[in-house]
């Protein structure tokens, strides 16, 4: 790391600092900005004999029962569990609990696309300072690299989402559709079927934020480039017009399914075949077993389909815990979070609640890999999602104020879909916005 | 008096004044907080999401509006006539939507939406059509109307019900003796006795229009692309704060509609009462 | 005691179409037209009534549902399974009982909320109706300001400062804003203006009773049909208050039901999305019904504040 660097993040804090400071006017900033942190494992180890008492802001189903066998196995430690709502929401929370300058838990769960925009108000604390930067080769090389910022390290992963292609078997069959391996036999499949039934589509996609620039992550687009302040957001790049060409075709066609994602209608149909497949993260399946229970037996899952052959894929969702700056007690807060997501006693609850892991133990464990799901009509499912976090696209990296870029996708890229229009004239849209407010907030924003 | 004044003045004037100041810096991620003077202000005015979605509101202002205090007038006047059987039940079923918080009538509202599962799937069904589609970019505004006017048609129902009730019973007896018929009693009568309450109806409703947010940013799950971030001036400021961290713009769309507000529901009270014994 | 009626006045009042307020002289229930009870009539005002009622039936309706159930069926009917008692056991019982928490808040935030609200708007408005001082007209264009101004916009500010204060997360950060009725304050402002005479006030201090007495011996009996109207309408506000609660509380344990229940269905996204619509409708069902039931106890006073009125004539 240059000298320039870091002088450029000690002026960093020192204005984030200063910007708290100056918005709250009269009032005192609850803590410096900075971490204080300076210890070790054996710290940890010190701090949970010693004990005291934790909040933990988590939407996660296993979040409970995790604090249930900590609080068992560390009997001085009290754990506070609060569901402050899902994704967004509790990010707002925490945001608003950041600019009051108090009121934020000791550990928050994050996603990896929201961490760069905590980590960069200097909100969440570098954990190497505890030597936890020891336990990278513990994580999947992807998620490792979405909980390091700007070379701290900001968080822990949990889980992890490479990408796959979730398909209906049973509408396959029913209309004589091969399963596709490239995004051209994709859209082969969906003229075929939507000309077979036109109530039936080969997948619901409104718009959703996320999707995209996982799409754009594995055609191999970088459009976002971060260093320091320094910006660049290229949505025009080359991988970015690969994912165009295809999705244009469905988009333009009218061949995706209007239903907007996880709402009761969505759910239903995935349940009754008129959504024939989902290209997602490998955390899914979990989420069909709870909440499409009718459709047991008929889906199936296979690698993402490629443009050229190639197996790659990308990671969609997925994300862990981090320790914030208002924490009073980092040391300990960094002791539950290792415990959290390196303790085998942890992971074990987690992987029972159908979560999909970023530790490479399990992820290379035979008892996971060939794990028969009952679900999936008996198909090891985990070989192919396992695989699948193997070959996930290396480099990139998500905007400093990417939870703001994707609040604004629907009123740009999304009208690309509500029109049935070219994605690029919604990307370029989207950019446009992205570039001003980049500018606005301060930072360098080049295209 | 005090306890009034003081709450108020904690929860009311401090968080204006607030405002006012936010307005006047500018914040930034990187770069820290400044004193701009009004240029948030020049930006906003500029702004094309700002006036778009004040247009929207205007426009649902100059629809809504005069239709929901129309059917509860209607509805007033016919409860109010002695020709209905069972008048007090109509009122009373009229009112009640008044009392459904708006998240559970929003959700409510929009399971029955749905056009591939819920009642207007199964109209469509039964028409053999596709007519309904509540979430398209033509509708969706007719369909957020439907929902503000079933929740407080009943309550300006009531309002005008009431102030009908207390029409001294001499006016009825004259208009009867000069053989007036109904539709003159109504006009002659009835609707110059209600200007008090229509004005009254009026203000809140134009306040509630302009600050036109729950019904909007609920259904906006279910039509992500069609209800945009800045579809109401309202949701443009909830989310240049809570999802921008522009606190600085937020304030401004916030003291900008309220001024706006409170000088048109001032005209309207002016233009509405001649008299003022206020 | 009538509470509709009377209140009613107020609009009229506040317009000020009419001069001086008559003793009200109360019509027959038929006017003196005296028109036969139509049918037609009936029927037409019917659609009004289905209008009214169809998202409710719908909603007790899919309030029997299984989750399954719940798309499969047609909206306005019942499905093959009936499990409405258990849908509500599943309610009361998620997450340790969660909603019969929120139940427990909510009717704190109204009790305190909405009581404060009336008790403070019943004091300033009287003041402000009996008492002359300058300034008066300022106050008055003030309240209505403050009216206009958005309160989403306002939530920062009012967040940042509640939070030094140490309130964000607390009961009073719900509580201390609901106290204030600018609405609440207008009405027994007009109210009052009408409903108690000046010369009575005047007679009363003459006879030595100071102003608190007065207050609570002659003027609070003459505005309470009014204060009872601000209570129905500040008791309906606070169980209704969605978004306040929603910027100052990050613990469930305090949250209102308004939030609680989006806060359930919210639950359907990402990547543990854990789905309970019917737990959302069937828990929106029982929000509304202590509500329901208050305002169909309310009518009986309103139907007998009318008639009593026919009767005086």
């Amino acid at each position: 790391m240059s000298n320039a660097r870091s002088a450029v993040r000690r002026t960093l804090s020192v204005v984030a600092a200063a910007a708290l400071i100056g918005t709250l006017a009269a009032c005192s900033s609850g803590d410096d900005g900075g971490s204080a942190g300076s210890g070790s494992a054996s710290d940890l180890d010190a701090a949970l004999e010693k004990g005291g008492e934790l909040t933990y802001w988590s939407w996660t189903p296993s979040a409970e029962a995790q604090v249930a066998a900590f609080e068992e196995a560390y009997p001085n430690v009290d754990v506070e569990l609060v569901n402050a709502g899902t994704n967004t929401e509790e990010y707002t929370k925490l945001q608003n609990a950041i600019k009051a300058g108090s009121g934020a838990p000791d550990v928050v769960q994050i996603e990896y696309y929201a961490i760069p925009q905590f980590a960069l108000s200097e909100s969440l604390v570098d954990l190497s300072a505890y030597g936890l930067g020891d336990l990278e080769d513990q994580f999947s090389a992807s998620t490792w690299g979405a909980v390091n910022v700007d070379g701290k390290l900001v968080g822990l992963p949990q889980d992890s989402g490479p990408m796959a292609l979730f398909y209906n078997a049973s509408v396959f069959d029913q209309y004589g559709i091969a399963v596709p391996t490239t995004w051209d036999e994709y859209v082969q499949a969906a003229k075929d079927l939507n000309a077979a039934d036109p109530t039936k589509f080969i997948t619901a996609d409104t718009g959703d934020a996320g999707f995209t620039t996982s799409m754009i992550w594995q055609a191999g687009g970088r459009p976002f480039g971060i260093d320091g302040t320094d910006i660049t957001v290229d949505l025009a790049d080359e991988g970015t017009q690969k994912w165009t060409g295809v999705w244009n075709e469905l988009v333009e066609g009218k061949l995706l399914s209007t239903t907007p994602g996880w709402t009761d209608e969505w759910y239903q149909g995935l349940g009754d075949g008129s959504i024939a497949t989902l290209v997602t993260g490998a955390w899914m399946p979990g989420v069909l077993e709870s909440s499409v229970p009718d459709a047991a037996g008929d889906w199936r899952v296979a690698p993402m389909p490629t443009y050229d052959g190639t197996p790659v894929t990308a990671e969609n969702g997925g994300g862990g815990q981090s320790v914030t700056t208002q924490s009073e007690n980092p040391a300990l807060a960094a002791a539950f979070l290792r415990w959290l997501n390196s303790d085998p006693a942890s992971i074990e609850v987690f992987l029972a609640s159908g979560g999909f892991p970023a530790t490479t133990a399990d992820l290379e464990n035979p008892d996971f890999v060939n794990l028969e799901s009952e679900y999936f009509g008996g198909q090891k499912i985990n070989e192919v999602l396992t695989q699948a976090s193997k070959d996930v696209s290396t480099g990139w990296s998500y905007l400093p104020y990417q939870v703001y870029a994707n609040s604004i996708f629907g009123d740009t890229v999304g009208q690309s879909y509500a029109n049935n229009a070219d994605l690029n004239d919604g990307l370029a849209a989207w950019q446009d916005q992205l570039v001003q407010y980049g500018n606005d907030q301060g930072f360098t924003v080049g295209e | 008096m005090a306890p009034f004044l003081v709450v108020f003045l904690l929860v009311f004037i401090a968080p204006v004044a607030y405002s006012i100041y936010l307005s006047l810096f500018r914040e930034q991620m990187v770069g820290g907080n400044a004193f701009v003077g009004f240029e948030n202000y020049v930006a906003l005015f500029v702004d094309p999401q700002f006036w778009e979605g004040l247009g929207r509101v205007t426009l649902f202002l100059l629809v809504q509006v005069p239709v929901m205090l129309g059917l509860a007038l209607v509805a007033a006047l016919a409860i109010d006539s002695a020709r209905l059987h069972a008048s007090g039940f109509f009122r009373i079923v009229i009112f009640l939507p008044y009392a459904v918080p708006a998240v559970v009538a929003v959700l409510m509202w929009g399971f029955i939406y749905g056009d591939n599962f819920g009642l207007a799937a199964n109209i469509n069904d039964w028409l053999g059509s596709t007519v309904l589609t509540p979430f398209a970019r033509e509708w969706i505004l007719v369909s957020i109307g439907n929902i503000v006017t079933w929740e407080f048609v009943g309550y300006n129902m009531l309002i005008f019900y009431s102030a009908l009730r207390v029409i001294p019973t001499d006016l009825y007896e004259a208009a009867e003796l000069d053989g007036a018929g109904p539709m003159r009693v109504i006009t002659g009568i009835k609707l110059p006795a209600l200007r008090g309450a229509i004005v009254i109806a009026t203000i809140f409703s134009i306040i509630g229009s302009f600050q036109l947010f729950n019904e909007p940013n609920i259904l906006r799950t279910l039509a992500p692309n069609i209800i945009t971030t800045y579809f109401t001036p309202n949701m443009y400021a909830y989310n240049l704060s809570f999802a921008g961290q522009q606190y600085n713009a937020s304030a401004t769309v916030a003291i900008v509609m309220g001024v706006l507000t409170a000088v048109i529901a001032y005209v309207v009270q002016l233009r509405g009462s001649r008299k003022e014994e206020l | 005691m009538s509470t509709m009626t009377e209140v009613m006045t107020t609009a009229d009042a506040a317009g000020g179409s009419r001069g001086s307020r008559r003793r009200p002289t109360r019509r027959p229930l038929a006017s003196p037209l005296r028109p036969r009870k139509s049918v037609a009539f009936t029927l037409l005002m019917g659609i009004f009534v289905i209008y009214s009622l169809v998202p409710l039936v719908w909603l007790v309706i899919n309030s029997t549902k299984t989750q399954a159930g719940l798309f499969s069926s047609f909206g306005l009917w019942f499905d093959d399974d009936f499990v409405f008692f258990q849908n509500i056991w599943e309610t009361l019982t998620y997450k340790d009982g969660i909603f019969l928490r929120w139940f427990g808040n909510t009717l704190l935030y109204v009790v305190l909320g909405a009581g404060g609200a009336t008790l403070l708007a019943t004091l300033a408005g009287y003041g402000l109706a009996k008492f002359r001082f300058t300034g008066r007209r300022a106050v008055f264009a003030v309240v209505l300001g403050a009216i206009a101004v958005p309160g989403t916009a306002l939530a920062v500010p009012t967040f940042l400062m509640f939070s030094q204060l140490g309130l964000t997360n607390t009961p009073w950060a719900i509580i201390i804003p609901s106290l204030i009725s600018p609405f609440g304050l207008y009405l027994i402002w007009v109210y009052a203006v009408d409903s108690v005479p000046t010369e009575l006030l005047e007679a009363a201090r003459m006879d030595g009773a100071g102003e608190f007495r007065t207050f609570f011996t002659i003027s609070i009996r003459l505005l309470s049909p009014g204060i009872v109207t601000v209570l129905l309408f500040t008791v309906v506000a606070t169980w209704n208050n969605y978004f306040l609660p929603l910027i100052m509380l990050s613990d469930p344990t305090w949250y209102p039901l308004t939030v609680g229940l989006n806060q359930w269905s919210a639950q359907a996204t990402g990547v543990s999305a854990q789905p309970i619509y019917n737990l959302v409708i069937t828990g929106s069902l029982l929000t509304i019904v202590p509500i329901v039931v208050a305002f169909l106890g309310l009518q009986r006073f309103w139907q007998s504040g009318l008639s009593a009125g026919s009767v005086k004539q």
